[in-house]
């Protein structure tokens, strides 16, 4: 068992406000924010995106006693690796559609930062299942994240949410800021959501980057 | 398609990958080195150089495994694993080669190295020349120009940060924040190359 008892209620609030991983640690928007102009797509990328996370979390801590320490980050990807590659399978057989718009996105789920990071930072010294809980929760304070930033995105860029026109946005009134869904509205979008939470956190921000 | 106009269309597939479908500021490839190591000039150009040549390279190696290896077998689904673990091994192999070769060569990019397996960039572009269905030369050309606009791209980033850095900044701002304001200003920028080359 882990050395220090684990609090299950700190894990939860750690991975979804205290110590998100967008705008706490800023890890892992690479592969995300060009999934972000479209509702639909961010909420199938960050289903994926929060099931391997947990899986591997899992899975790294379920096998971190027969893991040598020289080898770790190669098990941990090839760990990573193998989840991805079951979702990419699955979204190519049953949501062809989906596979296509997601592109090489589903593939970049393994280079992103966060899992990396949470099963080097938690999994690999701590029990399975606060392991799985870790994961689990990092990847839904992602989600959460990534999902206000799409709504954003989606409803001012299109006028529509899911697919769907909104009242007011969708009609004659409202003239679509076209700049949401491109690439520049991503990064002014993510910006200003960094900005506020981490104003509403009021904790020193930790200088830049990682 | 004769060796000529094969390489003419590389040449714009090239072209287009550092201005018009630049990779960090279109794909958002490479971000976390990007917040990270943006704050020196010198630093940004090291990194950058160091991810222009790994990401040439793998790029064409991930071709070759693709097309000789991955495609014959039908195991088309394994490509992930093979293109990290190529890009892993060959991310060791040019650390041992340079540290051999060249000392002051490795100490000024040794830091650096480890760094790029991880770079999502380096393994984006190689998922991308896959669904694209890019030829040999046309991958070779992706792959210079994706790294060349990424290094464009982060050391500009350092030469605006350093103004920045004398700069009073709100302090729920500072660090990443301000980063990518400027660097949606970038990609603004960027957008006006769209249409000048169709190359794709």
């Amino acid at each position: 068992m882990s050395a220090t008892p684990v609090q299950k209620r700190d894990l939860v609030l750690d991975g979804l406000w205290r110590n998100n991983p967008v705008f706490r640690q800023v890890l892992g928007i690479c592969s995300a924010l060009a999934v972000t102009n479209l509702l639909l797509n961010t909420l199938v990328m960050c289903a994926s995106l929060t099931f391997t996370t947990a899986m591997s979390c899992l899975t790294v801590s379920l096998l971190r006693r027969w893991t040598p320490r020289r080898i770790r980050m190669m098990v941990q990807t090839l760990i990573i690796a193998f989840y991805v590659i079951i979702i990419d399978i699955l979204l190519q057989a049953f949501w062809p559609a989906m596979s296509t718009a997601l592109g090489p996105f589903v593939g970049l789920i393994i280079t992103n930062c966060i899992i990396m990071g949470r099963c080097e930072a938690f999994a690999g010294s701590h029990a399975p299942v606060p392991s799985l809980l870790d994961g689990l929760f990092s990847g839904l304070g992602y989600s959460v994240v990534l999902c206000l930033i799409a709504f954003c995105r989606e409803l001012l860029g299109m006028g529509t949410l899911l697919g769907r026109p909104m009242p007011f946005f969708g009609s004659e009134l409202w003239n679509n800021w076209v700049i949401m869904v491109m690439p520049p509205g991503a990064f002014f979008t993510l910006a200003l959501v960094v900005w506020f939470f981490r104003s509403r956190q009021g904790a020193p921000a930790q200088g830049g980057g990682k | 398609m004769t060796l000529g106009s094969e390489f003419a269309h590389a040449l714009v597939v090239c072209f287009a990958a550092i201005f018009t479908g630049n990779i960090l500021l279109t794909t958002f490839l490479g971000m976390c080195p990007f917040l990270a190591v943006s704050r020196e000039v010198r630093t940004a150009l090291g990194l950058g150089a160091a991810v222009a040549f790994v990401m040439t390279c793998t790029c064409a190696l991930n071709w070759l495994a693709y097309r000789y290896v991955l495609v014959p077998l039908g195991i088309e689904f394994f490509r992930f694993i093979l293109f990290i673990i190529i890009i892993a091994a060959f991310v060791q192999f040019v650390e041992m080669v340079i540290e051999r070769v060249s000392m002051p060569l490795y100490q000024s990019l040794g830091i650096f190295l480890p760094l790029i397996t991880v770079n999502c960039a380096i393994l984006g572009a190689s998922l991308f020349m896959v669904i694209r269905g890019y030829s040999f030369l046309a991958t070779v050309g992706y792959g210079l120009g994706s790294g060349l606009g990424w290094m464009l791209a982060i050391v500009s980033m350092a030469g605006i940060r350093r103004k920045l850095a004398t700069n009073r900044i709100p302090e729920g701002l500072q660090g990443p924040a301000i980063t990518m304001i400027i660097a949606g200003i970038m990609a603004l920028a960027f957008i006006g190359f769209t249409g000048v080359l169709a190359g794709r």
